[in-house]
């Protein structure tokens, strides 16, 4: 799969296990199919369940009658928003959107107003998924259809009509507060606006000023794993569920929100995972099949159909964008402007504060004024999905200056580094850059022999873009128990994607100096570890990294007191090189690891070490896409014909893996770039809401996809790791745009670039006749 | 089969059928698996008598077969195209045809060949052309009871040359969003006479006669194949959906009749 180079990287100098690439150790599970997804549970006397959903996209619930499916042979529970304790007669306070337990619970059983279509409505568990599928038929459920608003400029006009009646305009200043409330009803939940220097000023300066509008449709992470889950509410009150997510603490705290119970009532088991990428962070399913558990005394399972994943799961924002740019002649920006309008779905708290937020971040501007505003639709309810909001932005951003720098005839990659942001440059928050690798991205690029080679051939052309992300830091736990043959348990709470076990292994592993091998990585349950964050974000292998070398580190000095004790001297004069512990006073006195671990009964006991992290300096990264495509001008079709994903990643703990999240996020922004999309019908159905009809890329469509990895540490980690999941998805789309360009002359501004709209504008071309 | 009348559906390799089935498209009391009837399995191909191709073949059987593989490379095309591997080791081109689907890879390419279709009933056996076939989308001919037993595909005739194409946002996977086959007989380089069938552009596969009578008689050079594209277009009258609009489709029969041409009047002349 891979085609990097074999080369001495940074980290394979400076260290013993980072930086080499063992086999991870969950791997035959995952290639004989051995391993437990959602779906694989299975329970004695486990019930099946299927959700009713709704036909409307916008529509008020007037009466629900379940009597009929009660009364259908093998049904045992039927649920609806009424058995939830959190849904009441209150209205939502909608002022609070993160992890607001009761907007949570209204997207998982809808009560008094359907959002969009697929809006779960009501639970029937039974005996088989057949009767439960035609029982939840049977209910009755009587509407009031009302008008659907399914664009974000539509939902902006005065007359758009209210999707929440009550929702106003907040004013925020900084991301995750939806800040001052302005009093004004509309679909508009908050506007927030960046503000740096004077952009009017900035502009009067610029020889050349572009400006262009973009927009972009809602996709879907598309992850292989349906979501699932299987609750079993036990007659003492614990309540077990075993889900599908990417994180189990997470889905513990929103289950016990929404039901109203103790956490400590609630375990969670995390199954293996098929893939997330931010869509499995809210929990869906686990308290309608807590609830249906709890009514029939038996567990029950919820597995969804791909129609409901796409129909009912959150999938990313449709965005309208207008970027405005202003450079002088020798090639400095002097200003921008950037107006962002990014549909929320069904709810509050689209992604739009990271696509205003880092949109810009490549370059050092001194003038800025951006604006965006955060919009709901009938729509369903947008989930995180890899670097949430910036791909969107990314897109008019890269557009926009690759426009530019063609109208200032500058090569667009010495433009970028004219411009290109260094440590303590102000982002557009006014807060400074930390260490970071803008520019050795970008001297990467120019010095590639993908850049180097020239592209012949007509109708085919280069691109290139460049992408930022901040990266997640929160809290992780690990705790390690040492076996007396030398080797350690690791167990950590980080559902593994990507292979974070192996590279959060690896970091305990170099510590210790063991191999990678000599560490037993477990996830552990919510009941079996200290609280973790969700493997999202870019975090896992930098935050449960950390805790994984902070235990590490502790073991290491409990070793020493050991050797210690033995050689009457004080833990302080001993040394630990190559996996043996050395006394200062004595070279002679040398004990391996192996050989305190066989003897620590009778030096004290069992050697355990727990820890947690709570990193304050997380590493951002950039990332470019070098891209080169074909067109077929007869039908619009676009061809990627070569591509490298370019990336600063801090230090690769495990290059394969790190690879593997290049290649995947620059795939995933390839699809993003051509053909995948939400086709809303006038009456907001998802009409392609199957893998035939919202085209994903396939290994067919794709060249093998070169990695090139850029190490500039990060200070906030012992080895330098930054987060590397997620940037690579951010540039892919405009390095499209931007090649195909290049190759026919047309700027694509709206996503996809499929090929009937690549048609249209190779039309409009010739009848302008250019 | 006769007993449940519409309730009752026939199961080649059911990768149109069990995919409908389980989507509800209808509901159906009785699914008889006629793989196992020999006629059905018939794949006899000789020069002198054409190909009997039994309904329930499966892709992969056709396009292994070194005969049909030879002399009819346009049909190798649809067969090809037809889903991936696993599809193709169960998908027919009976079933294909049966499922009546605008967008159906073969149909077009058996239309082009002159292929006709061997159907028996409780009422005895009768034969019809394919271009006579399809009623509807997902509609055919058949009476309740009445099944499809082969298509007959008659011998090449000397210097002919067919291919099938289709465009698909994607490399592979796809629903045609338009479609094109086409066969040609040339004589001394002037075409004798031609067939043009067209997908995913009416609600059956449309055999576009007036586009191909444009070509006969003419040289076999650009002019004449740019001529039938442009008279392709007119036959057209689709209909715009997810997966194209009606600019798009008709615009896409012209360029895909112009290769579809091309390449049939390359192998024609004796290419590959
Ligand atoms: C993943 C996938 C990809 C696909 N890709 C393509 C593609 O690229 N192009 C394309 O055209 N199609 C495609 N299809 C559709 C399908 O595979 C083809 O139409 C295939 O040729 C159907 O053949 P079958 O033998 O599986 O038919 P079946 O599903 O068994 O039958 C199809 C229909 O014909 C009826 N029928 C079958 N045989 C007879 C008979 N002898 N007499 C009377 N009625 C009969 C059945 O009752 C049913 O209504 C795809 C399907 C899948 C699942």
């Amino acid at each position: 799969m891979t085609t990097t180079v074999e080369r001495p990287t940074e980290s394979q100098r400076r260290f013993k296990v980072i930086g080499t690439r063992p086999i991870r150790h969950d791997g035959l599970g995952k290639v004989t199919g051995a391993d437990r997804y959602g779906a694989d549970v299975q329970l004695p006397g486990m019930l099946h369940a299927k959700m009713l959903r709704s036909p409307h996209a916008h529509a008020r619930i007037k009466k629900i009658d379940t009597s009929k499916a009660e009364a259908l042979p093998g049904v045992k529970a039927v649920v609806t928003s009424r058995d939830l304790p959190i849904i009441d007669d209150k209205p939502i306070d909608l002022a609070e959107t993160l992890g607001n337990p009761r907007v949570l619970a209204e997207n998982a059983l809808a009560s008094s107003k359907v959002l969009y279509k697929g809006h779960a409505i009501a639970a029937v568990a039974a005996t088989s998924p057949h009767i439960a599928e035609e029982a939840a038929e049977l209910i009755e459920v009587e509407y009031e259809v009302l008008q659907p608003v399914l664009d974000v400029r539509e939902a902006m006009k005065k007359d758009a009509p209210l999707i929440h009646e009550k929702l106003t305009t907040h004013e925020v200043q900084r991301r995750f507060t939806r800040g001052d409330d302005t009093g004004v009803i509309s679909n508009v939940a908050s506007h927030l606006q960046f503000k740096q220097g004077d952009v009017a000023d900035g502009f009067s300066r610029a020889d050349v000023v572009v400006e262009r509008e973009f927009t972009t449709v809602p996709v879907h992470q598309g992850y292989i794993e349906p979501q699932a889950s299987t609750a079993q509410w036990a007659p003492d009150g614990h309540l077990t569920i075993w889900t599908s997510s990417q994180g189990s603490f997470g889905i513990r705290d929103q289950t016990a929100a929404i039901l109203g119970i103790p956490q400590s009532m609630v375990k969670v088991v995390p199954m293996e995972i098929g893939g997330g990428f931010g869509g499995k962070i809210g929990t869906y399913l686990d308290p309608v099949a807590a609830l249906l558990s709890k009514k029939a005394g038996l567990p029950v399972k919820i597995v969804m159909t791909r129609k409901e994943v796409f129909e009912g799961t959150g999938p990313t924002s449709g965005s309208y964008m207008r970027c405005k740019i202003g450079a002088r002649r020798d090639g400095t920006i002097t200003a921008a402007e950037f107006y962002l309008a990014y549909g929320a779905g069904a709810f509050p708290g689209s992604p739009v504060g990271a696509g205003a937020m880092y949109g810009l971040a490549p370059y050092k501007i001194d003038n800025v004024l951006i604006d965006a505003y955060d919009v709901v639709l009938n729509n369903p309810k947008v989930a995180a999905y890899r670097a949430p909001g910036t791909p969107q932005a990314a897109f008019a951003v890269e557009s926009t200056l690759d426009e530019l720098a063609e109208k200032l005839g500058i090569e667009p990659m010495e433009f970028r580094l004219t411009n290109a942001v260094r440590e303590g440059d102000r982002q557009v928050n006014g807060i400074p850059f930390g260490s970071v690798g803008c520019v050795e991205v970008e001297e990467a690029i120019k010095n590639h022999p993908h850049y180097r080679t020239p592209l012949n051939g007509a109708n085919r052309g280069r691109g290139v873009a460049m992408g930022f992300w901040g990266n997640g830091g929160m809290q992780s736990s690990a705790t390690i128990n040492v076996n007396t043959d030398g080797t350690i348990s690791l167990i950590t709470g980080s559902v593994d994607i990507g292979g974070t076990r192996v590279a959060v292994a690896m970091q305990a592993a170099e510590v210790l100096g063991l191999a990678a091998e000599d560490v037993v990585p477990t996830v552990g349950d919510t009941n079996a570890v200290g609280w973790t964050g969700i493997t999202g974000g870019s975090r896992t292998a930098f935050s449960t990294g950390i805790a994984a070398i902070t235990a590490a580190e502790q073991i290491k000095r409990t070793m020493a007191e050991r050797a210690a004790l033995k050689w009457e001297t004080q833990p302080e004069d001993i040394e630990f090189e190559d996996g043996v512990f050395v006394s200062k006073m004595n070279r002679e006195d040398r004990l391996t690891f192996k050989e305190i671990a066989a003897s620590m009964m009778a030096t004290g006991g069992p050697i355990t070490a727990s820890a947690s992290s709570n990193p304050r300096q997380v590493g951002v990264s950039f990332a470019a896409t070098l891209v080169d495509v074909e067109v077929d001008r007869e039908t619009g079709k676009v061809q990627i014909l070569r591509a490298t994903a370019f990336q600063d990643v801090g230090m690769a703990v495990h290059p394969s893996y790190v690879e593997g999240q290049m290649q995947g996020g620059t795939v995933q922004g390839i699809g993003w770039a051509l053909n995948e999309e939400y086709f809303f019908t006038d009456d907001g159905t998802m009409a392609n809401s199957s893998f035939l009809d919202y085209r994903m890329p396939t290994s067919l469509d794709l060249p093998a996809i070169d990695t090139e990895i850029i190490e500039v540490p990060n200070p906030g980690h012992p080895f330098g790791v930054r987060g590397v999941g997620e940037v690579s998805i951010v540039a892919p789309m405009a390095a499209v745009a931007n090649a195909i360009h290049d190759a026919v002359g047309i700027r694509m501004t709206s996503l996809p670039m499929s090929p009937g709209e690549v048609l249209k504008a190779l039309d409009e071309q010739q009848r302008a006749g250019k | 089969m006769a007993e449940k009348g519409s309730r009752a559906k026939a199961l080649a390799g059911g990768t149109d059928v069990l995919v409908q089935l389980r989507a509800k498209r209808y509901l159906i009391d009785r699914l008889v698996d006629i793989k196992k009837i020999p006629e059905m399995n018939e794949l006899t191909c000789t020069e002198q008598a054409g190909l009997v191709l039994g309904a329930a073949v499966p892709c992969c059987l056709i396009y292994e077969n070194q005969d049909v593989s030879r002399l009819y490379p346009g049909l190798i095309d649809s067969a090809f195209l037809i889903g991936g591997i696993q599809i193709q080791g169960r998908a027919s081109i009976g079933g294909n045809l049966c499922n009546a689907a605008p967008s159906a890879d073969a149909i077009p390419t058996l239309i082009a060949l002159e292929a006709t279709c061997n159907i028996v009933g409780p009422k005895g056996k009768r034969t019809i052309a394919v271009e006579d076939f399809c009623t509807g989308p997902g509609q055919n001919v058949l009476k309740d009871g009445e099944l499809l037993v082969s298509i007959h595909l008659p011998p090449p005739k000397r210097n002919s040359g067919a291919h099938y194409l289709r465009f698909i946002p994607r490399n592979e996977m796809d629903i045609a969003v338009a479609g094109v086959g086409a066969s040609v007989v040339l004589s001394n380089g002037k075409i004798e006479s031609a067939r043009l069938a067209l997908a995913s552009v009416a609600p059956t596969p449309v055999f576009a006669t007036k586009a191909a009578a444009t070509l006969v008689g003419k040289e076999a050079n650009e002019e004449a194949v740019l001529e039938a594209a442009e008279e392709a277009k007119k036959a057209a009258k689709p209909i715009s959906d997810m997966r194209g609009t009606i600019e798009q489709r008709i615009h896409l029969v012209g360029v895909l009749t112009k290769r579809a041409l091309n390449k049939a009047i390359a192998r024609a002349k004796g290419a590959e």
